[in-house]
């Protein structure tokens, strides 16, 4: 749910919103599963770790447009001579979107649980981890050329628990980009900031042309933890929370996360985010709209911000959406490039799997030519390390490059920080998070309360 | 399941046929009923209550921590915060539910013209799940494209108003329906002699007819109150709790812990407490009204 960010909450591929048909696909994705459910398993068909023979593997996906990259590439492999050799088939299980850390938490507590399953690497499969449900891949990785030699680096570490590897990437790199209204900024003659003090200017500017400088899907929360996210890194760089990360509450005292908190309030205040933003939605296509219709200037948001205005509004995306990096600020020792975002999603593979060999198969069609270049139709920017050489094919070629770039070049790039905290530590950060941006709580309430998050 | 399948028919057959010659029905009758129940509320309650004692993660074995979880009940800032959200938005509910449920319902005892048409009308909310009714006022409540363009779900009481009036906007139509019956069945008498001896409208409406809805305002009472104590689809798509944590209701928080937090111990103990609250409190509202004695609004008639 909303505990995950972008993807998870977005209900749409990388974040792309609700539809109807979306939620009406969601809806009878829903009652199949359930009613479905019983009854395979009653039948003994319903495959999985548990009780399957091997020959049909179950993936859980997360059900939104995206997946039908997942689905040519399990067609794929189902055909090849490595499903053969291997003996077997996988079957894809589409999860809708809002009901996928819930629904395969539940799965993996049960006798039904998926071979193969999405997920956002780093804390989001620590608790698997830890109840020892997790083939661990560094050696299955180290000693395979096409997996070794097939991602990016770091976005291959990013997912990594304890320096050891267990996901294998998956989708497109979500970084979070500063985008901005073209027209907008033309008509008030602005650039897009690259200091704090110039985005402060530039706000003073917008408020008299009676313009919101910021959209801000407050009601989701996550899309206010972008916020904290950059300015955290940009004043004290990634340490910071990456001592958090580690596990040591303590770091939450950093006088760096104090700092970002008060500017976060100051903007608040200032109205930077305009006066009804706890009740404005990301994911059911509010903040986007207020960003497409030039009642808001700029928007923080996930790389999918891209293929979300593309599909609602897209005379805006193709002629009058800029994007920019995150501001420095001031006295800041974080490095202008570093990043913060899903690096991207992760395959993993369960330990009671009966067939390691074809799961270990599939997951390398992920580093094939073929499965990047579907990525990149869709509009994503793959994580593997033949991705430069397709982007031209992209359909924003500029846009995909600018993404690459900004991934590849980054000195750090930090996970999401719910996703890196977990499900349990990442929504009560939320709930925090949710009361700072809604002024029932200071800064230093703030500061106070996360500290005593365990 | 298959279980309660299989045994209802042969449940049906002897005993039906045995019912019909004694004229009282056979306690096998409530078999599939009392299955049912204990499959599905029973069990369910049981292992609820056995994993409040346990810290669980939803992954591997439960693990005995004895009251941890009730103390952390005790404890948490956000559950004082919870309950007392609750406790208001049950009262307001029911104040707002109540006083348009009955009115609507004695107008609707009538016999004025177009009453059965505009009664079938207003019963159209009812027949709507919860989640549609919720996306639909979350649609209109949109503050940029909504119809009423204002911070409402922004703010602690907008929200919370919200709330309430989405509530009642979905349950008025069942209470209507509660009170009409009861209404009918106050006897044309009693208004006759009351005319006769001058009363007007309205104090026929406080001598005779409240007093005579006694019992039908308990019942919808309980359902009223029972109902808020788990009232919780309107809560996740509306407003998520939110702003911040303003309208985290019990529900809600246990939604939160169980399925956000994957704390199922301190869910269960969040779960279990909501159970005994709400059985309490429907026996003291019946102890309270006189309702359990059973004694009938028409002593003395």
């Amino acid at each position: 749910m909303e505990s995950s960010r972008g993807q998870v909450t977005g209900g749409g591929a990388g974040g792309r919103p609700f539809s109807r048909r979306w939620f009406l696909g969601a809806g009878s994705a829903s009652l199949l599963t359930a009613g479905l459910g019983t009854g395979l398993t009653a039948c003994g068909s319903g495959g999985g770790a548990g009780g399957g023979d091997g020959k049909t593997l179950t993936a859980f996906v997360y059900g939104d447009d995206a997946v039908k990259v997942q689905q040519a590439g399990v067609d794929r492999f189902n055909k090849s001579a490595a499903a053969k050799k291997a003996g077997g088939t996988i079957k894809l299980q589409k999860v809708p979107g809002s009901d996928y850390s819930p629904k395969l938490r539940t799965a993996m507590g049960s006798p039904s649980a998926p071979d193969v399953f999405f997920n956002w690497g780093g804390g989001s499969i620590k608790p698997y981890e830890e109840a020892g449900k997790l083939v661990d891949l560094t050696d299955i990785i180290e000693g395979d050329p096409v997996l070794k030699d097939g991602f990016l680096p770091s976005v291959l570490a990013a997912g990594d628990l304890k320096s050891r590897h267990y996901g294998i990437p998956m989708r497109g790199m979500q970084p979070v980009i500063l985008f901005y209204n073209k027209a907008v900024f033309a008509e008030h003659k602005l650039q897009p900031p690259t200091t704090w003090d110039q985005l402060l200017d530039n706000n003073v500017k917008l408020k008299k042309a009676k313009i919101t400088p910021f959209a801000l899907g407050g009601s989701d929360v996550w899309p206010e933890l972008m916020w904290l996210e950059y300015l955290v890194d940009r004043i004290g760089g990634p340490e910071v929370f990456k001592r958090i990360q580690d596990g040591d509450a303590e770091g939450w005292g950093d006088p760096t996360v104090l700092k970002a908190a008060e500017l976060v309030k100051e903007l608040i205040d200032d109205g930077a985010f305009g006066s009804k933003f706890t009740s404005v939605s990301y994911v059911n296509g509010g903040a986007p709209a207020v960003f497409a219709r030039g009642k808001a200037a700029m928007h923080l948001m996930g790389s999918w911000e891209y293929s979300t205005q593309l599909g609602k509004f897209p005379d805006f995306a193709k002629a009058d959406l800029g994007w920019a990096p995150f501001p420095t600020v001031e006295g800041g020792t974080g490095d202008v490039r570093n990043v913060v975002g899903n690096p991207t999603n992760y395959w993993s593979v369960n330990a009671r799997t009966k067939n390691k060999d074809l799961a270990v198969g599939f997951l390398k069609d992920c580093a094939s030519q073929a499965y990047a270049q579907a990525l990149v139709d869709n509009g994503d920017v793959p994580t593997t390390s033949n991705a430069a050489d397709l982007l031209t094919s992209a359909p924003n070629p500029e846009y995909a490059k600018f993404q690459y770039d900004m991934v590849q070049k980054a000195p750090a790039f930090t996970l999401s920080w719910d996703q890196a905290l977990g499900d349990g530590l990442g929504t009560k950060m939320h709930t925090e998070i949710g009361k700072l941006f809604a002024g029932q709580s200071s800064p230093s309430d703030f500061v106070t309360a996360c500290k005593g998050l365990k | 399941m298959t279980v309660t399948v299989e045994k209802t028919p042969t449940a049906r057959k002897g005993p039906a046929h045995h019912a019909s010659r004694t004229g009282r029905p056979h306690a096998a009758w409530a078999l599939p009923g009392v299955l049912f129940f204990t499959f599905f509320a029973v069990v369910p309650m049981a292992l609820a209550l056995y994993l409040s004692f346990t810290s669980w993660d939803g992954l591997g074995d439960p693990r005995p921590v004895g009251l941890d979880n009730w103390r952390k009940l005790l404890d948490d800032p956000r559950m004082a915060q919870s309950l007392w959200l609750t406790v208001v938005l049950t009262v307001a509910s029911w104040v707002f539910q109540t006083v348009v449920a009955l009115l609507l319902g004695v107008w609707a005892a009538g016999r004025q013209r177009n009453r059965a048409i505009l009664s079938a009308v207003f019963f159209v909310p009812f027949l709507l799940s919860s989640t549609a009714i919720a996306i639909l006022f979350y649609a209109l409540l949109d503050p940029n494209f909504g119809i009423i363009q204002k911070d409402t779900l922004g703010s602690q009481s907008g929200a919370f108003l919200a709330i309430v009036f989405v509530g009642g906007w979905q349950f008025i139509p069942f209470h209507t329906l509660i009170y009409q019956g009861g209404a009918r069945q106050i006897p044309d008498v009693l208004y006759q002699a009351a005319a006769i001896d001058g009363a007007g409208r309205y104090r026929q409406f406080f001598s005779i007819t409240l007093p005579q809805l006694r019992h039908t305002i308990t019942t919808s009472t309980v359902l009223m109150v029972v109902g808020s104590l788990t009232y919780f689809e309107t809560v996740l798509i509306l407003t998520k709790g939110g702003p911040g944590t303003d309208t985290a209701i019990l529900p809600y928080l246990m939604y939160e812990a169980g399925f956000k937090t994957y704390d199922f111990g301190y869910a269960s103990a969040i779960a279990s407490f909501l159970v005994i609250a709400a059985t309490g409190l429907s026996l003291i509202l019946v102890r309270l009204t006189g309702f359990g004695a059973m004694r009938s609004t028409r002593e003395g008639m």
